[in-house]
């Protein structure tokens, strides 16, 4: 893979309008703010009534959108708009596995719950990872889906995605889909189950990435593949850095050195390192957001003791500032699924979440205060801060 | 022949709820439907050409789960939504 010949400049921090990308159990939302990011105006729903897992902004053209969705009856699909959400057009071949052989049971796509754009070099590229675990190319913007046969008819893809009983309650799932920003063959995944997984052709080939990582739910804790990533990052500054929030704890990995390291090992005990979500500072590669849940007992996925509260770490990961302010100070059962919280571009830093409960908190300044901005949507899948300009 | 169009199908029919369809066989029946109103068919069949779960179809009433079954030009076909969701 390519590496920076140097440091990539610094980018200015924006200073235009955010939006809020809000998919939701029953339909699709978007939240535009006002430069300050005090006043927010809703729009939607949109595809009322559809699941809408995932909504994403191209940030190549800053007006193209993909909505990952399906209903309770009818099968996957993806959406598509050109002009920002005004128009929509359903992708003419969605994501979907190839037909298997007379007498052979075939896989097929339940839902696609990540969506990832391409890299700038690659104009109209679009990856999406599905329930259960497969991997989908686009090469004209979204409209029609391969297979990308390297990863879903890999010898070892039966072993390394298990069974249907290893996968998230709502199924198995394929998310996390990185695209390296110096190099568009260089790809990463995370699968739940599975772990996390690496290509350097482009997704022709891929191999196993959480040497490290535990996975003590396993009979074997230290497994090669199995674990559970929830939500893997990487930051485009600093992009042979990795973070994780996975099942067993938040991660960091240097990839030059390999080994996922534990650094949520320095959260507080009773607070633990267990939850869905991790983001990361546009500019600063050491300082990361989590949101912790109860990993304890039945693992109630809940804010532990229902006292909410976002985790911050500007050294990455060595030690953890709580952020509460703002939020509920007891009996706040919250759950913030991993594609739903997100930051934006502006100095300070907005940080953003969705709850199952339906709420969107804001904080304008990195964590420091939260503000419920908007209450009673249905039940929050996925929530991107985009910028509407610089 | 007639075919009997569900309520979350709509959005593909330009909201109405009876169209016609032409073929000798289900199959070919929806693979018609789709051509008449692009991407309606993978909503309510899967890659593996099964019948999605929580969709049914009839025939004259009857329901039926294979392709290709046969059908005639008098035949009514409709397409149901089975309960689920929440």
């Amino acid at each position: 893979m390519r590496t920076f010949e140097k440091s990539p400049p610094l980018p200015a921090a924006a200073t235009g309008a955010v939006a809020l990308l809000v998919a939701t159990r029953k339909g699709a939302f978007i939240l535009k703010g006002d430069k300050s990011r005090r006043k927010w105006d809703i729009t939607g729903p949109m595809f009322f009534g559809h699941v809408v897992h995932h909504m994403v902004l191209d940030p190549r053209d800053g007006r193209t959108l993909l909505i990952a969705a399906r209903t309770g009856h009818l099968g996957p699909t993806i959406f598509r708009s050109t002009d920002f959400g005004r128009r929509w057009q359903e992708a003419a071949t969605p994501p979907a596995f190839p037909k298997a052989a007379e007498g052979q049971k075939g896989r097929v796509v339940d839902h696609t719950f990540w969506l990832t754009p391409g890299h700038p070099e690659e104009a109209g590229v679009w990856y999406a990872g599905t329930s259960p675990q497969g991997l989908f190319r686009s090469e004209d913007r979204g409209a029609n889906w391969a297979s990308v046969s390297g990863f879903n008819d890999h010898a070892m893809y039966r072993q390394w995605t298990g069974g249907e009983q290893d996968g998230t309650p709502d199924g198995p799932k394929l998310h996390s889909i990185i695209v390296d920003p110096r190099d568009a063959r260089h790809l990463y995944l995370g699968m739940s189950s599975g772990g996390v997984f690496e290509s350097v052709d482009r997704g022709a080939g891929w191999k196993p990435l959480n040497a490290g990582c535990d996975a003590d739910f396993l009979p074997n804790p230290h497994p090669e593949y199995g674990h559970d990533p929830h939500c893997v990052r990487l930051h485009a500054l600093a992009p042979d850095i990795l973070y994780q929030q996975n099942h067993c704890g938040i991660y960091r990995m240097d990839r030059a050195q390999g080994i996922w390291v534990r650094i949520g090992r320095s959260m507080p005990k009773k607070i633990g390192d267990i939850g869905f979500p991790i983001v990361l500072h546009p500019r600063d590669p050491a300082t990361v957001w989590v949101f912790p849940m109860d990993g304890t007992s039945v693992w109630p996925r809940t804010s532990p003791g229902g006292k909410p509260a976002a985790y911050l770490s500007r050294n990455g990961g060595k030690t953890w500032t709580r952020q509460d302010a703002g939020l509920p100070p007891k009996q706040g059962w919250f759950t913030v699924k991993r594609q739903a919280m997100s930051g934006d571009a502006h100095e300070p830093v907005g940080i953003y979440f969705g709850t199952t409960g339906g709420e969107v908190w804001a904080s304008r300044n990195e964590g420091a205060a939260w503000t419920c901005i908007l209450r009673h949507l249905p039940e929050i899948y996925a929530l991107e801060a985009v910028e509407l300009g610089r | 022949m007639m075919v009997l169009i569900p309520g979350p199908l709509r959005s593909y029919t330009e909201d109405r709820q009876q169209v016609e369809a032409d073929g000798e066989t289900l199959g070919a029946v929806l693979a018609d439907l789709d051509r008449r109103h692009p991407g309606m068919r993978f909503r309510v069949i899967d890659e593996q050409d099964a019948i999605r779960r929580h969709i049914r179809v009839f025939v004259n009433g009857e329901e039926v789960r294979a392709l290709d079954f046969p059908l005639g030009k008098s035949d009514e076909v409709f397409i149901v939504q089975a309960l689920s969701g929440g």
